[in-house]
């Protein structure tokens, strides 16, 4: 066989091999896109929610090629190169490939393609989330319109919110051995158990613990934010679709962390607003106890007697309790 | 000494470190062993309500750790205190519970615990008065909490004054308030209960020593279906 000969060979081995690649790869993405895709985790009953799934069906389009390129090329080189088919040429590639210009440059340019297109994808993706569900610590950069001023005016406790109003909801998680307990400052800053939400509401979640570090997460949501005692870690979501989620804790906290869950649940806003009115008239009672809402709490009543808190400087006091201010 | 005696030295020498770190670290974390469950399941007749004592103590008295605090039940068959805190239930059925709280109290660290919150009616009797919020700041204070968190019940123990009893199982003749309340079981499951007071004096945050071993300040009720 002559070289011209095994060079056309050659060629016409990566014309196959290239047509059955585009052919294979485009009917991948489409099963994958229309008939996956959708139920991919964690779903879309958040903005951040959607917009993962997004990234991770894009991703997805992008390596599903790579990896039949790679199965492909692996099978026809099994077929048509193996060693009892003595009179083949040799492969596309190996030795012959080496100082092949057009092949090194391809290869630069679609990979940094790839990578420069995900970079910049991810950055845009981020940035369009207002964070993506993640904590941003108490001063996000990426924050959702109106986010500001309804952060202001919960703390100052004029904050409103009112179905159709669009107005962004504040609500605090408060992580502890072993519960996360939630506080909503635009209803008098009542503290519960339960964690609902309205339906098409951009939830501003202001994380922070009272003890050790927790990982206020939920999943289905995808938001996730550590919280740390006295400090106030903030993460946006826009709630679009009704249902029940699960929130877990997502950071090791000691005995019962791994049952450190609760469920929560999106409602209709008409739904969460008489669940939030009554719930906060049926806790007056305790709301009144409460150390004023505030972002972070400094717990100095040790909660048992006294003298063993770690600040053990603080002398107990019958008024120390969470939230108060560490007595001068 | 050869230089292969040497090398096995060395190496002996830092297995054995690598042996105590892990044995210490495994010690630490150790929860304890759990001590048998006390069932409840047959108590009474299917379908009528269970009665659930246990009483609180500032300190045990016995055992491994008699500084601690802890929680005993009362075993329905033989009447006596038990230090155990897995107890098996029944399923779908109302259990009524009668805590005897023999520990002083101080402020929550978390007032929201104060509440009583998932019993039915959203209500608790402290000696023999019915309340919902009990004020932390006040008084003597919550000694402990009895909290089942999946099931969102969670009742304050008011705290006593006086001298607190220090060896389990307290009497009558010690200063103790009685606190009764009901919930409803759910389903058959495994739910940890746990005190959310951090009463674990001497352990960083209180929420080590009692509070982080099986059989003091928490435990598990084992819901099964009862035929």
């Amino acid at each position: 066989m002559t070289p011209e000969s095994s060079m056309g060979s050659e060629e016409n081995h990566f014309r196959r091999i290239v047509i059955i690649w585009v052919v294979l790869s485009i009917a991948g993405d489409l099963l994958f896109w229309f008939l996956v895709g959708p139920h991919i985790p964690p779903g879309r009953m958040t903005s951040s929610a959607k917009d993962d799934q997004l990234d991770f069906n894009i991703l997805m389009v992008i390596g599903l090629p790579v990896v039949i390129g790679v199965f492909e090329w692996l099978a026809y080189a099994g077929i048509k190169w193996n060693a009892r088919n003595k009179d083949t040429p040799e492969s596309v590639g190996g030795p012959r490939a080496a100082g092949n210009k057009r092949a090194e440059v391809s290869w630069i340019v679609i990979t940094s393609v790839v990578v420069i297109f995900l970079a910049g994808f991810g950055t845009v993706e981020l940035y369009v989330g207002s964070g993506s569900g993640g904590g941003e610590g108490p001063n996000p950069i990426l924050q959702p319109a109106g986010a500001v001023q309804a952060e202001t005016a919960a703390l100052a406790g004029t904050g409103t919110w009112s179905p159709n109003s669009n107005e962004v909801l504040p609500v605090q998680v408060i992580g502890q051995q072993w519960k996360f307990t939630y506080r909503y400052p635009t209803f008098g800053g009542f503290e519960s158990s339960d964690l609902i939400l309205p339906v098409n509401t951009v939830i501003a979640f202001n994380v922070t613990s009272l003890d050790v570090i927790h990982s206020f997460w939920a999943y289905q949501l995808e938001v996730k934010a550590d919280a740390n005692p006295q400090i106030n870690n903030v993460a946006f979501t826009r709630t679009e679709q009704l249902g029940s989620f699960e929130v877990r804790c997502g950071e090791l906290c000691g005995i019962w962390h791994g049952a450190m869950f609760n469920p929560g649940h999106v409602v209709s806003q008409s739904a969460f607003m008489t669940w939030a009115t009554s719930t906060e008239s049926k806790n007056a009672a305790n709301t009144k106890i409460l150390p004023p809402f505030a972002w972070t709490y400094v717990p100095d009543a040790n909660g048992a007697d006294g003298g063993y808190y770690p600040d053990n400087v603080v002398p107990y006091s019958p008024v120390e309790v969470y939230g108060s201010k560490q007595p001068s | 000494m050869s230089k292969g005696g040497r090398l096995a030295t060395v190496l002996g020498l830092f297995l054995v470190v690598v042996g105590l770190v892990v044995w210490a670290v495994a010690s630490l974390l150790n929860p304890g062993v759990p001590g048998g469950v006390v069932n409840f399941t047959n108590s009474q007749a299917a379908g009528q309500p269970v009665q659930l004592t246990v009483q609180t103590v500032g300190s045990i008295g016995f055992g491994a750790h008699p500084s601690w605090v802890s929680y005993l039940v009362k075993n329905p068959t033989t009447g006596k205190w038990v230090h155990d805190t897995s107890w098996e239930l029944p399923a779908h059925t109302v259990i009524d519970m009668t805590v005897y709280q023999y520990d002083s109290g101080s402020p929550l660290r978390n007032q929201e615990w104060g509440q009583v919150q998932g019993t039915i009616g959203d209500t608790a009797t402290l000696n023999g008065t019915s309340f919902s919020v009990f004020n932390s700041n006040t008084g003597n204070g919550v000694g402990h909490t009895f909290a089942i968190p999946t099931l969102n019940v969670s009742v304050p123990m008011v705290g006593v004054s006086g001298n607190p009893c220090a060896v389990a199982p307290c009497h009558f003749d010690s200063p103790h308030n009685i606190e009764k309340f009901s919930f409803k079981t759910p389903g058959p499951g495994s739910y940890n209960w746990q005190c959310f007071v951090p009463c674990a004096l001497g352990y960083l945050y209180g929420n080590g020593g009692a509070m982080s071993t099986q059989n003091y300040m928490g435990g598990e009720l084992e819901v099964v279906s009862q035929s």
